[in-house]
């Protein structure tokens, strides 16, 4: 069935309103998948733990991808690694979102010149909603990254986007 | 009027609908887009190796059964010593009996080999030569396990 993957034409005040719940519901438990795969991992540790305390903003780290929503790609993304990746980001359920974190996930990194074994970039493997720059990103950075996830989630529809 | 019997069946009904409802609404709503990728199982991006379903060995069963006898030990033995210098000489005695049988049991086990991970030794039966019996493709001798 899947009612929620149909686009409506007219977007009147029953759809507003739902895509207002919707969104809410979506930003508010943003359940990340736990997994890191370099020293971004740290911080992203840090981040989830008590001082930084994402859970406040509804997001902790679920062992699976089947219950996940955000996928964290912290660290640096080896060749070898990405096949793996894109296997779990398929495994995840919709919605789903992925917050590229620092600088070798973006594009490489330090390893963009002589790296042979780095990915450069994981948006080569899979989609990517929001990019952290950093190396490694600060938690405050991180928790900024995840609240443009939020605000990109808030702006999402359930109407046809209009021709610009 | 209700019965109370009748409160218990409303209880059920309740029950039934708000799962029932539940699960109609996600059916009716959710995305669903699977393909392969998505439904294969979950082994931490690996590519699976056969199925989810696996045997354990079955002599895994003895050492459970025997951590659990011992792990119960162990329960009765800690509030029995919390509280010890108050029950006097009947506890003492009580818990080695209570000791005592499950020494035996303890003792029984080591015998029968149950605590070696040896490789099992079966015995081969002997076949005796003779008319509708059918020779072994190997002597005991020649067995090698």
């Amino acid at each position: 069935m899947g009612l929620l993957d149909q686009r409506f034409e007219n977007s009147n005040v029953i759809i507003t309103s739902l895509d207002h719940l919707l969104n809410w519901a979506r930003l508010s438990s943003m359940w990340g998948m736990q997994f890191g795969l370099a020293c971004c991992a740290i911080e992203m540790m840090a981040t989830g733990a008590s001082h930084y305390d994402t859970d406040r903003f509804g997001i902790f780290f679920r062992g699976t991808p089947r219950q996940s929503d955000v996928m964290i790609v912290a660290g640096t993304v080896t060749l070898k690694m990405a096949s793996r990746i894109k296997t779990l980001y398929d495994q995840m359920s919709e919605p789903r979102y992925v917050l590229s974190m620092g600088s070798c996930a973006n594009c490489g990194g330090p390893y963009w010149e002589h790296g042979y074994h780095v990915l450069k970039g994981v948006d080569r493997v899979i989609p990517v909603d929001v990019y952290v720059p950093g190396c490694p990103p600060r938690p405050e950075a991180l928790i900024e990254g995840l609240m443009k996830l939020q605000e990109k989630i808030r702006r999402e529809s359930l109407a046809k986007k209009k021709p610009a | 009027m209700l019965t109370e019997f009748g409160r218990v069946l409303i209880f059920l009904i309740v029950g039934v609908v708000f799962v029932a409802g539940g699960l109609i609404a996600a059916w009716l709503l959710r995305p669903h887009r699977p393909y392969p990728s998505k439904l294969t199982t979950y082994e931490c991006g690996e590519t699976p190796i056969g199925d989810t379903r696996v045997r354990f060995n079955i002599r895994f069963y003895v050492i459970a059964l025997i951590f659990l006898i011992f792990d119960v030990e162990v329960v009765f033995l800690f509030p029995w010593a919390t509280v010890y210098k108050n029950l006097g000489w009947f506890a003492f005695v009580e818990m080695l009996v209570f000791l005592a049988i499950l020494f035996v049991g303890y003792a029984y086990v080591w015998r029968n080999g149950d605590l070696d991970w040896d490789k099992p030794q079966p015995k081969i039966p002997r076949y005796e030569k003779g008319v509708g019996v059918r020779e072994p493709y190997l002597t005991e001798e020649e067995v090698v396990i």
